[in-house]
Order: structure tokens, then sequence, then C-alpha cells
């Protein structure tokens, strides 16, 4: 049976995650290695089993059982080994026969294993870890990539990314971070710190080019497991999980028309809008309507409420950049940068035109922030040639050649500084 | 405050049908029981024991091969546990899982401390 290599691979994908969270939630996350080499002998003897026998009926199923028993083979041979703590909670009647039975079915129950996920998530996203190691951490530990993966979706070294593990790795042994649920008081600020981490990763597979495509895809599927789980989670479902929940749909929505068949980035003007797919823009003003409680607003709300208008109009020219500009003003206002203080000037071209847009660049505080950015010059080439100054747009357009980090992106500002010359 | 051992005679038998519902739900109640002592924070230990056994005697050392007591006088497990006072661990001895079966028997035993 060729496809039970192919089965096996996608099943690593959707369970591993919840057999590690499991798993460290019985060894401790001093231990997660431990948990990992659980989930990788279960994945081998299921391989070797169902290439003689065929694969069973209930695939999952059979991972756990044998999962949980290697685990209590473990605990057997552990039980009083100073690398192993099973002196709190429940963990201390894993010591005992007469109860390592029943309390290793109740840890594998199916309705807990999403609060042993968001407990990971949470431990994965301990403040003190970095946010580059905690991504990795989250796509190793929850989503079942493999270090190559990781390495392939950042574009840096599986050495990097080993790194990166070991000392986030190191960093758990250390310090024994308990598999929890903050509590009232730190709730908020911890599913803030989740969110940060879900948001670097839906945009690392949205907005990353020269990367495969299929990587990207999964990093945004990824993204929105991960954050839909935190708007099932009564303990999570707070109006920026839903902002963010609606943020990624609607973004997710236009993904296909972002590319052409042959991979090269398509801009927003010149997406094919039938493309665009009417059911995920539809669950995105369901999270956006479930978001709209209580008196948060956040940058995802107002994103949000950004990437809605552009899916609901009808044509680049008919979108409601007046509304638009609104947003970014009060993105502005709340969360000031650079970045996107950029994004409301290409807003306020659209509404006020190039010269109320060169007058906004100009003002824009910690202007030579940009310098290093292509876009910012790419920006000022359009609005130059907008105002009919070709010369000066041609200087701003070889700039932004200069600077853009790949190729496609050198090829859409060219073609901008071709049309020049056609004018 | 003292430590108290718990030892079980009789009880569990041999030949038992471990897959039989009867016997998980047996097992069950041994969960309730002692995840209630660990709440408390009054567990530290059980374990069953298995039924063959061997013994050493005298400065001879003799070895003998069990079963040497009678089927139902035999140890067939210990839970060790902290209580306030003896009268406490036999309270808690009363919930014990073994008394289900007649020939069950809990023995509640204070860790002693010898003097230095």
């Amino acid at each position: 049976m060729d496809n039970i290599n192919e089965i096996s691979s996608q099943l690593f994908r959707r369970e591993s995650g919840k057999m590690i969270s499991i798993l460290t939630r019985i060894f401790g996350t001093e231990n997660l290695d431990t948990a990992e080499d659980v989930v990788q002998q279960t994945f081998i003897e299921a391989i070797q089993t169902w290439k003689i026998k065929g694969l069973p009926e209930n695939p999952a199923g059979w991972l756990f059982l044998v999962a949980k028993n290697k685990a209590i083979d473990i605990i057997r041979k552990n039980r009083h080994s100073v690398l192993y703590d099973f002196s709190n909670d429940e963990r201390n009647l894993l010591k005992s026969e007469y109860t390592l039975a029943s309390t290793m079915d109740n840890l594998w129950k199916e309705d807990l294993i999403a609060d042993d996920q968001l407990r990971m998530m949470f431990a994965c996203c301990h403040p003190e870890i970095a946010k580059e190691n905690q991504i990795t951490l989250i796509l190793k530990t929850l989503c079942g990539f493999t270090t190559a993966e990781i390495a392939k979706a950042f574009l840096s070294s599986e050495d990097t990314v080993s790194k990166r593990l070991y000392r986030t790795k190191e960093f758990f042994r250390k310090a024994r971070i308990a598999l929890k649920i903050p509590s009232v008081e730190e709730l908020k600020s911890r599913t803030g710190t989740l969110l940060t981490a879900i948001y670097l990763l839906f945009n690392e597979g949205y907005y990353s080019s020269g990367n495969k495509k299929l990587i990207r895809k999964e990093l945004i599927e990824e993204a929105m497991l991960l954050c839909k789980l935190l708007t099932e989670n009564e303990h999570t479902q707070l109006p920026e999980v839903f902002a963010l929940m609606a943020l990624i749909c609607f973004h997710s929505a236009r993904n296909d028309s972002r590319t052409s068949p042959e991979g090269e980035i398509i801009l927003l003007p010149y997406q094919d809008r039938s493309k665009w797919d009417q059911s995920l823009i539809r669950e995105g003003s369901h999270y956006m309507d479930k978001a709209s409680f209580g008196n948060a607003l956040t940058s995802y709300h107002i994103e949000a409420a950004i990437a809605y208008e552009h899916c609901i109009a009808k044509s680049y020219a008919e979108t409601n950049w007046k509304l638009i500009l609104d947003y970014y003003q009060w993105i502005c206002l709340f969360y000031p940068s650079p970045i996107t203080e950029l994004n409301k000037v290409v807003a306020l071209m659209q509404v006020h035109g190039a010269r109320a847009a060169l007058l906004a660049m100009e003002e824009i505080k910690d202007r030579k922030k940009l310098e290093s950015y292509y876009l910012y010059h790419s920006i000022l080439g359009e609005i130059h040639a907008q105002s009919g100054d070709r010369s000066a747009a041609g200087i701003y357009y070889a700039r932004g050649i200069e600077l853009a980090p790949s190729e496609i992106e050198k090829k859409i500002i060219r073609e901008k500084m071709e049309g020049l010359k056609m004018e | 405050m003292g430590e108290y051992l718990l030892l079980f005679r009789g009880g569990q038998d041999g030949g038992t049908d471990h897959f039989s519902e009867k016997w998980q739900q047996h097992m069950h109640r041994w969960m309730i029981w002692m995840a209630e002592l660990q709440k408390k924070g009054q567990f530290l230990s059980a374990q069953p024991l298995r039924h063959e056994g061997r013994q050493v005697s005298g400065p001879e050392k003799t070895i003998k091969e069990g079963p040497f007591m009678e089927g139902n006088e035999k140890v067939s497990g210990y839970l060790l546990c902290n209580a306030d006072n003896f009268d406490e661990a036999v309270e808690l001895a009363m919930g014990c899982p073994v008394l289900e079966f007649e020939s069950g028997k809990v023995e509640v035993r204070e860790i002693q401390e010898l003097k230095v």
C-alpha cells in the first residue's frame, strides 16, 4: 500500500498536535521531548503495522490508543524517576496501578482535547519566549510541522529552526512552565500574546513572497485553525479573538486571486473579484458580528473592517475609499506606526488625490524608517506619476526596484515604470 | 497528623475478567476513592500486589514459596496516606473498595517514629 505514507503524514499534521498536548499534560512541559518521542514512535509503529494489516477503521483512534499505551509504559518505568514530576494534581494518581488506567482514560477523553491544546498554546506563547520562537514552537508542537517545513516556511535554515526549538525547550526545562489556562486577571493579556503569534503566522503565509505556494497556504490554514480554536473555547471568547478570525477570513477569501497560475503576485486593482470566496466572506461577517460586543476596539477590529470593505466592493474604483480612509485614520490614532501611515496615504490618494497624498507623506513622523522599505518608494512613484512628474516618479520606482526583496515584486514596479513611458 | 499504612487483604479475585463491565466499575470506584484523598492532599502512594510470593525467614534465611497463607488473609495491596489521627485513618479506610467483597479487609496501621 503506497498511500499509507501519504495518509499517515496527513494524520500526523492533523492529530500529532492533539497528542502532544495531552502527552505534555502527562509528562510536563519540561519533558516535551518525551511527548514528541511518543508521537514519533507511534507513527513509526502505525506505518509498519498498517503496511501489513491495512488501514484500521478509525486510524486516529488507533494512534491515540497506541500513544496512550506507550505513555503508560514510560510512566511505569519512571514512577520514581527524578526526571518526571508526577506529584501534582491528578498526575499523582498515575503512579498507582490502582488508578493508572482510569486516570489515563480520563486524560485522553475527546472532549478535553480542545482545552489541552489551548493550554499548550498558552505555554508556547509564554511572555518570556521570543516571538519568533513562539511561532516556531507552535508550528512544531501544535501544527505537526517538521523542522524542514518550518525552515521552508520562514525561508531560514533547518539549523536555525533547530536552535530556536532547542532554546525554547531549554527554557521549558528550566522554568518548568505549568500547563494551565491563565487566571481571569491575566487572561486578556495572555490571549493577546496568542493573537499576536497567530497574526504573525498568518501574515507569514499571506504576505511572504518568493515562497512556495503550498507551504504558504498551509500557514494560512494553520493560523485559521488555531484562531478558530480560540473562538470556540469559552475561556478565550474575547471580542479581539473574533475580530482576528474575521480578518483572517476576509483576507483568505481573496487568497486565490492574489497569484497567477505561474505564481506571480496580482495586486488588488487587477484581481479577478469573481474568484473571491463568498462563503469565507460570509463566515468573516459572522465573526465580525460576534466581535462587536463589549467596548473593545482593537487594531484587529479596524483591519477587519477595512478588509471587509475591500471584499464587498464591486471594483477597485467603486471601493468605499472614504470609509477606508476613516478607518486608517483611527488606526494611525490608536496604533501609530510609519507602516500604517503609509497605508493611510494610499487610501488618501484615492479620496483626495495625489497632491494631498504627497503632503500627507511628508508629514509622516519617523519617515526615515520607511526609507529602506521598497513600497514607500513605489507609492511615492505612483503619487508623482499621478501628479504628472514623470522624472521624479522614475527615480522613486528605480529605488523601489532596487529595494524590493523578490523578483516578483521588482517586476511589478518595473511594469509601473514601463507605464510611465507609454503615457 | 501522622502517616498511616492501609493494608488490604482479600478482595479482588485472581480469575477476574479485567475487561468486564463489573470490573471496570469496581476500578472506577478505586479511582474516585483515591482521587478524593489526592484532592485533600492526603494521598501518598498505593499499589496492588501480585498473588505469588516468597518468604525469607530467620537468621537461616530459609526461603518458602508462596502461597504461605489462606487466600483471603494474603495482603493484596497497600495505600500510604496522611491523616490527623487514627480515627480519621479508619474513617478513610471505610471508603476502600476492597470492602465491597465479603473477603475484603483493611488493616490500618500508623507509621512508627523510631527514637533516635
